[in-house]
């Protein structure tokens, strides 16, 4: 189904050069780590954005 | 576990290429449901039929048409096109529970769409869009269909990460900087889209863009994904010589585009319909381009069959619970996965009680 895009938009950047994951919630969030899963968990934890153990 | 993905109903998928439907019966199972397809004879408009005759079940893709309707090859029941039976054998009687399902069915961009849910729901202006599948002005496109004995979860998966072109595709259209350059991934949550784009500042050029753009040297090559859950799949990559970039002005004469389309069309758990699309933007009318492209383009997607033939009849016989590592190059693949089970989510609840019960 497509729908017009929303402002609800997840951006996860690979920090070229580098193994690290920088994440950008829609309200603002950031996060990083080296774990795609642990990402999209931190970003579904929102709005309650927690720091992940690493 | 990806090769028991849930189905996502209430939604749009690709049935069948327009030129696929016609006035024979085209059987194609969606999500389970047994279809049978064919085209009316004034209008030439797709109808869409639940492929089971209410009398003993016989395929009616397996039936006849009589003008725009369908003769149950068994016995005979006869039904129009809303799948209303209008004539049953040897008496006058019709009984009033005898109809088949009839689904919404919409032409866009050279795919026929089935609506696959509560029919009160289905909405032709959500369908997402390929148009230049239907674009021949400005697009030549060459595609086909392969079926896999694998569920479509598996699909996505391949599709979302192309990382894997340096190893299964290698030779073809895989070179080292695709696994090498890092991604970034965008999921819009509304939209039920997810984005993953990696740009490739100077890479070698793979034979299947060197042969059809006859660029000699390194390349720039971008790859810009564009994933419709459930169903559409867009690539748009592009192709330069190696520091060639579009205009400030977004016009970009220099490169060659390609659009790589595939409907990824669940079938039964473990079976999904792959089809696929290669549009370019240059060698029109070209047809040694067309049939280089096109056989070439189906030995990549053959490649993608027998690799995910395998892998589905390898994690049937994993123990249920089996672990998986995912690297950075699956954030495409996860995000993916994770719309698909919120859209199947959805379309569970609002599942109206009669098509629990079926
Ligand atoms: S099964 Fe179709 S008419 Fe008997
Ligand atoms: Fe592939
Ligand atoms: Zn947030």
């Amino acid at each position: 189904m497509s729908r017009p895009p929303t402002a609800e938009v997840y951006r996860v950047d690979w920090v070229p050069g580098t193994d690290e994951l920088h994440g950008i919630c829609h309200c603002g969030a950031e996060h990083d780590t080296q774990d795609p899963v642990l990402m999209w968990q931190w970003m579904l934890s929102h709005p309650d954005h927690q720091e992940d153990d690493r | 576990m990806p090769h028991t993905t849930a189905f996502a109903r209430n939604q749009w998928y690709v049935a069948a290429y327009g030129t696929e439907v016609g006035r024979e019966l085209l059987a194609r199972t969606v999500l389970g449901e047994p279809i049978a397809f064919y085209r009316t004879e004034d209008t030439g408009e797709v109808v869409a039929l639940a492929d089971r005759c209410v009398h003993r079940r016989f395929p009616l893709s397996q039936s006849r048409l009589d003008g725009d309707k369908v003769v149950c090859g068994y016995h005979g029941f006869t039904y129009d096109t809303t799948g209303t039976c209008v004539y049953v054998p040897g008496q006058k009687r019709i009984p009033r529970t005898a109809r088949v399902s009839s689904y919404p069915v919409a032409e866009l961009d050279s795919f026929v769409w089935v609506w696959i849910g509560d029919p009160a729901l289905a909405d032709r202006t959500t369908i997402p869009r390929a148009p230049h599948l239907a674009d021949s002005g400005h697009w030549t496109t060459v595609g086909g269909m392969e079926p896999i004995d694998a569920g479509y979860g598996l699909l996505v998966d391949n599709l979302m990460d192309l990382s894997h072109e340096t190893y299964l595709h290698g030779g073809y259209i895989g070179t080292p900087e695709v696994a090498d350059t890092p991604m970034t991934t965008e999921v819009d949550e509304g939209a039920g889209v997810v984005r993953v784009s990696r740009h490739m500042d100077d890479a070698e050029c793979p034979p299947f863009y060197a042969n059809s753009t006859g660029i000699k040297g390194r390349i720039t090559r971008w790859q810009d994904i564009e994933y419709h859950a459930p169903c559409l799949y867009l690539l748009h990559s592009r192709i330069a010589p190696q520091g060639v970039l579009p205009n400030p002005d977004g016009t970009d004469p220099d490169a060659f585009h390609v659009e790589i389309t595939y409907a990824i069309t669940p079938s039964t758990p473990d079976h999904v319909y792959d089809f696929w699309a290669v549009s370019r933007d240059f060698g029109h009318g070209d047809e040694e381009m067309s049939t280089f492209l096109r056989d070439f383009n189906h030995e990549v997607v053959m490649q993608d069959v027998n690799a995910l033939n395998l892998l589905q009849k390898t994690l049937e016989s994993e123990p249920a619970g089996y672990q998986e590592l995912s690297i950075n190059i699956d954030t495409g693949g996860l995000a993916a996965r994770r719309i698909l089970s919120r859209l199947a989510a959805e379309g569970d609840r609002s599942a109206s009680p009669d098509n629990v019960a079926r």
